[in-house]
């Protein structure tokens, strides 16, 4: 674990510097990826820029208004650089909002779009499970196995190296999946299905899962809700693209 | 292969095998419920989110004894820093405002001074020039700087009232509204 780089007088925090680089590569990847696609690689470069600065505006005034009466004595406080102050469940879905009106205004098809973001999106899984291990969070829970590491006072599941090693595996699969096939919205369905499929099988050996309903773990079931949505988008994928009996798919 | 794969997702097998996901998850879900005490660091004591406060016992700049555990039942700000570190200097002033403010709701402001790498004089003249009035603890043989595992200066630990660490800030200096918000909410009365 290296949370903090110390360089000279300044503390770096290396999961932030990590997750900084995960957006920089992602959108790198995306860009790449839509050139191949056929899209244009700017305006899908765009939309992520105007989905990031959304989702950042947007997760702070979210944060802010739970606390109307400290930012309305302190209104610098909103431009604090500081990822405390900030409500993610606001700003993913502002971002999600920005990108989808962005999308819709400059003609960018829906599915292409979806796949050439699938892969940025895989990078910067990479680098979240990498800042987990810098930070030492997503801990797993005690175990005697071999391969248990002494984190936070106990033996515990590596479940940071389990979390890096399934991100990789699903980048390089996504990496080696042609352009459009065997239908477009594959790649990025593909990629959700993996993910939520891996945190479902990963979730089991933390330590730090939220419970829900007594004795579950609110991510597993998040997760596989998730599943079964992106093994349902492909289903219904693959029936609209399938040949018709004249020959020929449409996707 | 493309096709084989097309035709599988499509076809007849398209609706059993969503079936079969939804039956294997649950049943993984069940199977893997956690036991108790297996998703809580709560019990062990380590200086991050979730886990219990590790406990120290420092004399303060006036010399009594402050001991963490004493302050079970209140919210504990516990800041460490130095009286060198341009940074602690920058947000002591804010810490002093919290004390002022909050000290009747049951927020209590903890300094910890590194004295291991700082002097008992200077923490002294550097709490008299800002006229602060929280305990300040005096680390001289850096047993609590080992405690919390403090890589940077300042670091700020919020503890809640079981004595459970509930967020740790490295690097400063802190933003007013990071320690105003952050108190509310462990005082139960944010967002």
């Amino acid at each position: 674990m290296l949370p903090v780089l110390q360089i000279g007088p300044a503390a770096v925090e290396l999961p932030g510097l990590l997750l900084l680089a995960g957006v920089w590569i992602g959108s790198l990847l995306a860009e790449r990826k839509a050139r191949r696609l056929g899209l244009p690689a700017e305006r899908v470069e765009r939309m992520i820029l105007v989905a990031l600065v959304c989702g950042v505006i947007a997760a702070r005034l979210g944060y802010a208004a739970s606390y109307p009466q400290v930012y309305l004595s302190r209104p610098l406080g909103l431009l604090a650089l500081t990822p405390f102050t900030l409500a993610p469940d606001v700003g993913a879905a502002a971002g999600l909002v920005a990108a989808w009106i962005y999308g819709q205004r400059n003609q960018l098809p829906l599915w292409p779009t979806l796949d050439a973001l699938a892969p940025g999106m895989a990078a910067f899984a990479v680098c979240l499970a990498l800042a987990h291990l810098a930070s030492g969070e997503a801990f797993g829970s005690p175990a005697d196995v071999p391969w248990a590491i002494e984190l936070w006072g106990a033996r515990r599941h590596p479940t940071q190296a389990y979390e890096l090693l399934a991100a990789a595996a699903i980048f390089l699969l996504l990496l080696r999946l042609q352009p459009g096939r065997p239908f477009q919205g594959f790649g990025y369905a593909v990629f959700l299905a993996l993910t939520a499929g891996a945190r479902l099988v990963i979730e089991a050996w933390r330590g730090d899962s939220v419970v829900w309903f007594g004795s579950l773990r609110a991510a597993q079931l998040v997760s596989l809700a998730i599943l079964l949505g992106a093994l349902e988008v492909l289903r219904r994928l693959a029936r609209s693209s399938a040949p018709s009996p004249e020959g020929g798919g449409r996707g | 292969m493309s096709d084989a794969l097309r035709q599988g997702l499509s076809g007849a097998r398209g609706r059993p095998l969503l079936a079969a996901v939804l039956v294997l998850g649950l049943a993984w879900i069940f199977v893997t419920r956690p036991a108790d005490g297996a998703v809580t660091g709560g019990s062990i004591p380590s200086p991050r989110p979730g886990f219990s406060a590790p406990d120290v016992e420092l004399e303060d700049t006036d010399g009594r004894r402050v001991r963490l555990s004493d302050l079970r039942g209140q919210v504990v700000v516990l800041n460490v820093w130095a009286s060198w570190c341009p940074p602690c200097r920058a947000e002591m002033p804010a810490l002093q405002d919290l004390h002022e403010r909050r000290a009747g709701d049951g927020v209590v402001v903890l300094a910890v001074n590194s004295t291991v790498q700082d002097s008992e004089q200077a923490a002294r003249d550097f709490a008299q020039a800002y006229g602060l009035t929280f305990p300040i603890g005096l680390d001289r043989d850096g047993q609590a700087t080992r405690l919390y595992q403090v890589r940077a200066l300042p670091s700020t630990f919020f503890i809640d009232r079981e004595g459970i660490v509930r967020r740790v800030v490295v690097g400063g200096p802190l933003d007013a509204t990071v320690l105003e918000t952050t108190v509310l909410d462990m005082l139960g009365e944010g967002g």
